[in-house]
């Protein structure tokens, strides 16, 4: 683990650690202006919500059909990931619609999904936390409901009449922006794997305390 | 009698209608708030867009820093608890 675990850390501080200089050297977008290079935080931190969703609720179906512990850690750990890379996405986009759209917020499908979506997480965190025993398995039902929503979040901006740009943005980009973008999106999965990693390594300490104090009872 | 007194109530109510009707004394009228096209001043950037973008990195930074000293505390204790439990466990 640990021949794996100290590579890792050093790609992800170095990659995080570029991003910026990178960022800096792409173009600046004709409209917008500067405000625009917020694109290259605000994006990957919402794919790896997205990715973070999934595998909560992946690794909470393996919890709840095969009763695996180690799911349900590797769970937990991901539903915080989905709260923090949210709260990153929900806080740096308003501060980029403020200038792009002239308002903080508006109540369209892409945003206002976003948001419940987020929501449904901080609530299986709230669930995890003060539930009390047991409430694993329901907060494993919720995960699995969260999941399901990641799809609308996506598409619902090519469905409904939005102001948020569309998902064929990322696949127009001009070269000099498709080079930082997905540098970008490289730092932050690093990141993440490094986070989920570090989390669920936690939670496998936590049990290992549970398995002691009740060997001590013994 | 009755439709005499109907429209007796009619013409008391009018002057309140009316009244009503006429814009407040003081309030300027619209047509006195039009600004002709070559007298509006020069237009000028009202919003700043490097604080936006610098607040948005900043926050990612803040974020991701706070998350990773959190896990780090959170550790830091547990590997105490386990270090004196496996002590307990030893030395019963």
């Amino acid at each position: 683990m640990a021949r794996v675990f100290v590579p890792l850390v050093l790609a992800a501080m170095l990659l995080f650690a570029a991003a910026p200089l990178v960022v800096a050297s792409a173009p600046v977008e004709q409209t917008m202006g500067l405000v625009q290079k917020i694109f290259y935080y605000h994006v990957p931190s919402a794919m790896l919500m997205f990715v973070s969703a999934f595998v909560c609720g992946i690794s909470s179906a393996v919890f709840l059909f095969r009763r695996s512990a180690a799911a349900d850690r590797v769970a937990l750990a991901a539903g915080e990931l989905v709260v923090l890379f949210g709260a990153i996405v929900l806080v740096t986009g308003p501060l980029w619609a403020r200038k792009a759209w002239g308002v903080w917020w508006e109540w369209d499908a892409r945003l206002t999904s976003s948001l419940l979506l987020w929501m449904i997480f901080l609530a299986y965190l709230l669930v995890r936390r003060f539930g009390g025993p047991g409430s694993e398995k329901l907060a494993g039902a919720m995960a699995l409901f969260g999941m399901a929503n990641v799809p609308f979040v996506y598409v619902s901006v090519n469905y409904w009449r939005t102001l948020h740009p569309k998902t064929s943005v990322v696949m127009t980009l001009a070269p000099g922006m498709r080079a930082a973008f997905w540098f970008c999106v490289a730092a932050f999965a690093a990141m993440y794997v490094l986070l989920l990693t570090l989390r669920k390594r936690l939670e496998d300490r936590q049990a290992e305390v549970e398995q002691l104090y009740l060997a001590t009872d013994d | 009698m009755k439709r005499l007194l109907s429209l007796i109530v009619l013409f008391a109510l009018l002057p309140g209608v009316v009244a009503l009707a006429q814009e407040p004394a003081g309030t300027p009228s619209a047509q006195g708030d039009f600004v002709p096209v070559n007298q509006l001043p020069a237009q000028t950037e009202q919003l700043p867009a490097a604080p936006l973008l610098m607040g948005a990195y900043a926050f990612v930074w803040v974020a991701l820093l706070v998350y990773v000293w959190s896990l780090w505390k959170r550790m830091g204790k547990l590997e105490r608890e386990l270090a004196e439990l496996r002590r307990r466990v030893q030395n019963p």
